[in-house]
């Protein structure tokens, strides 16, 4: 018995490790392992060589078909401007109306479709019955594009908030459903095996192996039901809407004020990246098993 | 052969009861495209006895596995467990998996835990008090808290012991269990399980397709033919126990393996259908599949 106990404790005469560092002194050590590493210079060098790039296009040769388009350096003086000559800066509270009107309906089209998608994915993926009874209607709706419903969204629901809070959940909901679904039919059968002769009941079964198993889709699914509830939350805000990102970009088109379009991209692109780290946090936090053995592979 | 076991009485406590199996068949597929891959299969494994199945790959070894578990019924024949007939997965049949079957999103000391805590069996603390007492004995008492991914490939099935054992299995049935762990713990994997085995004779169901293992291991070969699978032989195994690794070298050893070896090999040339020819001395086991 003791010989196998070898592996375990191997080495000894190593000096005696750092401790791990807490707090403030963490935040210190990652900082400086990082800035050791080539990935903030590379990063930085990336974002200048777009930027450049940008401007050399829009204001430095003002190419044809691009003299139209805001620079970078009037994109920004207007931007952060207390008196834009556009209307739109960083000091209008109408800029935080928009991006808090989007935010809004985005938490609200997210949390419904994942309180939506998730336990229909999970049964559809666990019992076949449940599969049998949703999955062609659901795969006939799925493809359908979601410009494809705003009519009839339009009709059903009244009001500018509700129709586009349907449009961008049932985006939202189709990523989430189909990913939980596949996520419980990636868990190995032998888990299933092994919770049946430890004597686990289909409850027991549900909640410690189907729920758990299926987690890591279930968050790759959030990630992209955030990304396309987005997508639709701007197309509709486009076509119906008083406020928000899409309604300011496609009015600024409309009045023929372009930075303001382009602030509203923009804008977009953070507030969109932002919330997708937010899920991914999340998502590490609740499985750090799937983190641990992604770093095993060195990933 | 001679018997060298000493007949134990079937001790539900302990571990020691008998496993029959009589004429046992399992087929797949539809009518017009059958697959035997048992038929009628006839063994008994005794109270105590670690009895191991070896036989071509492919022969049907995790189906019997899947049958004697209880994750498949037999289309005919009966599977008995002291003298009671076998319906469905339970946790007087502990199965350790091919590949690792923990949780992956378990500790190692969740996963071990995992089987009383839901069946609500005994009060926490003696459960708890139970894994802590078998993970020491495992060798894994610093990796409580890690999760399967942390660990090696022998660690892992160190952990499943404990996790099967901790619900004091009345049969354990292990499916080529060391299969995938590399040259050096491989052995070391074998010598632990058989201390382990030795301790209180569990009766074990030991399921390999390595004939040295399976010397080394077991009471018993059941040496099964190609598909379906039927038993070719069964050879006791004559050696002491506690088992030590010098002890394959005797002469006993040797014959046997020799003889297992023959009949293996004829077994597996069948599974080529007889298109190749190595050698005069298997010729007479080539045969072709219809």
């Amino acid at each position: 018995m003791s010989a196998i106990a070898h592996d375990v404790h191997a080495g000894g005469h190593s000096p005696a490790p750092r401790r791990q560092p807490t707090g403030f002194g963490m935040l210190l050590y990652r900082m400086k392992k990082g800035l050791g590493s080539s990935t903030p210079y590379l990063m930085m060098l990336g974002v200048a060589f777009w930027i450049f790039a940008y401007w050399l296009l829009c204001e430095g040769l003002s190419l044809p078909r691009f003299e139209k388009i805001p620079g970078p350096v009037t994109l920004l003086s207007d931007w952060l401007s207390a008196t834009p000559q556009q209307g739109t800066s960083i000091y209008t509270p109408d800029y935080y109306q928009h991006i808090w009107v989007s935010c809004r309906r985005i938490v609200i089209a997210f949390l419904l479709a994942t309180a939506l998608g998730v336990p229909l994915g999970l049964l559809m993926g666990w019992s076949r019955k449940v599969k049998d009874f949703t999955f062609p209607l659901f795969e006939t709706l799925r493809p359908i594009p979601i410009m494809a419903w705003v009519p009839l969204a339009i009709l059903m629901f009244a009001g500018y908030e509700t129709p586009v809070i349907f449009l961008a959940t049932l985006a939202s909901f189709f990523a989430t459903t189909l990913n939980t679904m596949l996520g419980v039919q990636s868990i190995d059968e032998s888990y299933f095996r092994a919770a049946g002769c430890l004597g686990s009941r289909k409850r027991d079964v549900f909640w410690n192996v189907v729920v758990p198993g299926a987690m890591p889709y279930i968050f790759t699914g959030l990630q992209i039901s955030i990304g396309v509830a987005w997508f639709s939350l701007v197309a509709a805000e486009m076509v119906s809407g008083d406020y928000g990102l899409g309604y300011l970009i496609l009015s600024s088109y409309v009045n023929s004020v372009t930075v303001p379009m382009v602030i509203g991209m923009l804008t977009l692109g953070f507030v969109g990246w932002f919330s997708s780290a937010i899920v991914r946090f999340v998502g590490n936090r609740l499985m750090q098993w799937h983190v641990k053995a992604l770093a095993m592979q060195g990933r | 052969m001679t018997m060298s076991a000493v007949p134990v009485a079937v001790d539900h406590a302990a571990g020691k009861s008998r496993i029959e199996l009589k004429n046992v068949s399992r087929g797949f597929g539809e009518e017009w495209a059958r697959e035997e891959v048992v038929q009628n299969l006839t063994f008994e494994i005794k109270p105590g006895d670690l009895t191991c199945i070896v036989g071509p790959s492919g022969c049907g070894k995790s189906t019997i596995v899947n049958l004697v578990a209880g994750y498949d019924a037999p289309e005919s024949g009966e599977i008995l467990l002291n003298g009671q007939r076998i319906t469905g997965p339970g946790k007087d049949r502990m199965v350790v998996f091919q590949e690792t079957a923990l949780m992956p999103w378990q500790t190692t000391f969740d996963n071990v835990v995992f089987g009383p805590r839901l069946r609500g069996e005994g009060a926490r603390a003696d459960v708890d008090r139970e894994a802590h007492r078998l993970l020491e004995k495992v060798g894994l008492g610093d990796f409580k808290k890690k999760f399967p991914s942390q660990l090696s490939g022998g660690m892992q099935r160190r952990a499943e012991l404990a996790r099967a054992l901790i619900n004091k299995p009345l049969l354990l049935i292990m499916d080529e269990p060391f299969r995938g762990l590399d040259a050096m713990s491989r052995p070391l994997m074998q010598e632990f399980f058989l201390r382990l085995f030795e301790e209180n004779r569990r009766t074990n169901l030991f399921v390999t397709s390595e004939i040295e293992e399976a010397i080394f291991l077991a009471d018993r070969l059941v040496i099964l033919s190609n598909r379906p699978a039927q038993v070719r032989a069964i050879i006791e195994i004559p050696l002491p126990r506690p088992r030590q690794f010098h002890m394959m070298n005797s002469p006993e050893v040797f014959e046997i393996k020799r003889q297992a070896l023959e009949i293996l090999h004829d077994e597996a040339m069948k599974s080529f259908g007889g298109t190749i020819n190595v050698g005069a001395r298997h010729a007479g086991g080539a045969e072709a599949r219809p």
